[in-house]
């Protein structure tokens, strides 16, 4: 077993460096006064579980008061969740369609194109209150927020993607017989396609922001909810445990896109497929 | 004459730069080449001169500034739905596995799908990718991405095939082998093959007749040769033959200024 870090004990140091920042911050936390500005790790980590388990612990010597199984969480966390999956969708999409007409339609492109990169400029957050004030404080408001933002991402990359289409393939399908139809669902979608996904990794990522900020800015349910009523009462360690939440369902989200690029992008080309024997 | 597959009649064509309206280029001016059914013409010329432009007309792809084009004595307007284009550089979908490149032509005709796999694997087998529909093109060598082509172009059984220097990127081997390979193909199902290439030794080898363009800009047909040279032929072996030497003596003396006017001309290009 080798000590210094490499390729084949990546895990572990990662592991570890965890552990250590998991003991430094505990160190830390040990003065009162510190400890009220960055939480403690084992009271976060209790909150947690109270959030995620029904079984209540009785009183030990981690948790003087022994933890509550409220499981109160999975309401806050399924609307956060719907939320951005609605906005990811909805925004993808519109993207998708967008980016394919304006690319392919020079003249209305010409039009909005100023319009465009004003409405890409903005601060989109800003738009939080107004979307409260047309959809109310439900999700819609939440979506409609984050759509803004997953929506510019994927419609630049989509209308990059169909600029970029080889010139030479393009040719040739229109040789080979292609209609107007046939060469956007054979040509254009693909090419986009492969655009898009380069770009879903941060769009997912800006569906989750998009959520939890408009939840933040005012809500009655989901962990940007959570976190901003913790926060109300200085509840630090409960604000940290939305954060690790929070953190731990956008790896999660990642992955999810990371499998769905793996099984529709096989054709694209990777190095290094050789085998050392 | 109805029996003229693809005529180019008085074709000139000027580009406009499109950043400096008053710049204009003419690549080709007062060229007329007619190609009989079941002719496999070639069209050589220094590089740069305007042969693809040639192609480009004869497909459809670009509309000729003047000039008109028919096909089997029909003016052509839009695509040339009769021709197969075989292209230059790669033009196959890299998001396609092979036989589904090869099938897309058949799909755009609304063939269905069970039949239009059936004859692409049939294609495959002719080109020899049997055993290669599932790969994708970047999983291909260079010369197996260019059979894929051929069989993409020869599905559809075009009337007409044009083909654009198709294996100027290939090893001489390999070249050789694509060359007796479409010979055989085109010997077998005698289309109309109009091939461009800048190698006279292929052009002699695979044609029935060779046309030699001028140097651009405003390109034009300067010599015309007629190949009596027996068929079937090995394009390897061919060249031994003392009447190829010949022709290749009398085209090449034909060429030869054109090449080194040319070469002279993009010099002068490259601002010093």
């Amino acid at each position: 077993m080798k000590l210094r870090p490499g390729e084949d004990n990546a895990r572990a140091w990662q592991i570890a460096l965890l552990v250590v920042l998991l003991v430094a911050w505990h160190i830390a936390s040990r003065n009162q006064q510190f400890a009220f500005f960055v939480g403690e790790p084992i009271e976060v980590a209790g909150k947690i579980w109270s959030w995620f388990m029904p079984i209540a612990i009785p009183p030990n010597r981690l948790f003087a008061d022994g933890l509550p199984g409220n499981a109160d969480i999975y309401l806050h966390l399924g609307t956060t969740l719907l939320e951005t999956v609605l906005a990811f969708v909805i925004g993808t999409v519109l993207g998708l369609a967008c980016g394919l007409w304006l690319a392919l339609a020079p003249t209305p492109s010409l039009i909005f194109d100023p319009y465009i990169k004003a409405a890409n400029s903005m601060p989109r957050v800003i738009l939080a209150p107004i979307f409260a004030l047309w959809f109310g404080l439900g999700i819609w408001s939440k979506v409609a927020l984050a759509v803004t933002l997953v929506f510019f991402i994927v419609f630049f990359n989509v209308y990059q993607g169909v600029r970029e289409v080889s010139p030479v393939v393009l040719a040739n399908a229109r040789m080979l017989g292609a209609s107007r139809r046939q060469l956007l669902r054979t040509v254009y979608l693909p090419s986009a396609t492969s655009w898009v996904f380069s770009s879903l990794h941060t769009s997912v990522g800006l569906a989750f922001v998009g959520a939890v900020v408009g939840e933040y800015l005012g809500s009655a349910r989901g962990v940007g909810y959570l976190i901003l009523q913790a926060e109300g009462t200085f509840d630090v360690n409960t604000v940290f445990a939305g954060i690790v939440v929070l953190t731990a369902f956008a790896l999660v989200l990642d992955a999810i896109v990371g499998l769905i690029e793996k099984r529709l992008m096989k054709w694209q080309p990777r190095s290094g497929e050789t085998e050392k024997l | 004459m109805p029996d003229h597959a693809l005529e180019l009649l008085d074709i000139s064509c000027t580009f406009r730069s499109k950043d400096d309206r008053s710049q204009r280029y003419t690549a080709v001016a007062g060229t007329t080449l007619r190609i009989r059914e079941g002719e496999f013409v070639s069209v050589v010329g220094p590089t740069g001169c305007g042969k693809s432009t040639l192609l480009n007309v004869g497909a459809g792809l670009l509309q000729p500034s003047t000039g008109e084009v028919k096909v089997f004595g029909q003016p052509l307007s839009g695509i040339n739905a009769r021709a197969g284009y075989m292209f230059q550089s790669e033009a196959l979908m890299p998001w396609r596995s092979t036989i589904a490149n090869v099938m897309l032509g058949l799909q755009y005709r609304g063939v269905p799908d069970d039949e239009a796999r059936a004859q692409a694997q049939q294609w495959l087998a002719r080109v020899g990718l049997a055993g290669f529909g599932d790969r994708y093109p970047h999983q291909l060598s260079g010369g197996m991405r260019k059979r894929c082509a051929l069989a993409q172009v020869l599905a559809l059984d075009p009337d007409i095939i044009l083909m654009d220097e198709p294996f100027s990127a290939l090893d001489i081997q390999t070249r050789q082998l694509m060359e007796n390979e479409v010979l055989d193909l085109w010997a077998a199902k005698k289309k109309a093959v109009l091939f461009i290439t800048h190698d006279l030794d292929e052009a002699i080898a695979m044609s029935d007749r060779v046309v030699v363009l001028s140097a651009g800009p405003a390109t034009h047909p300067i010599g015309e040769f007629a190949i009596d040279l027996p068929r079937p032929r090995d394009v390897a072996e061919v060249r031994n033959q003392a009447r190829f030497v010949e022709l290749h003596t009398q085209i090449w003396n034909v060429l030869r200024d054109e090449v080194l006017k040319g070469y002279a001309q993009q010099l002068q290009k490259v601002p010093a």
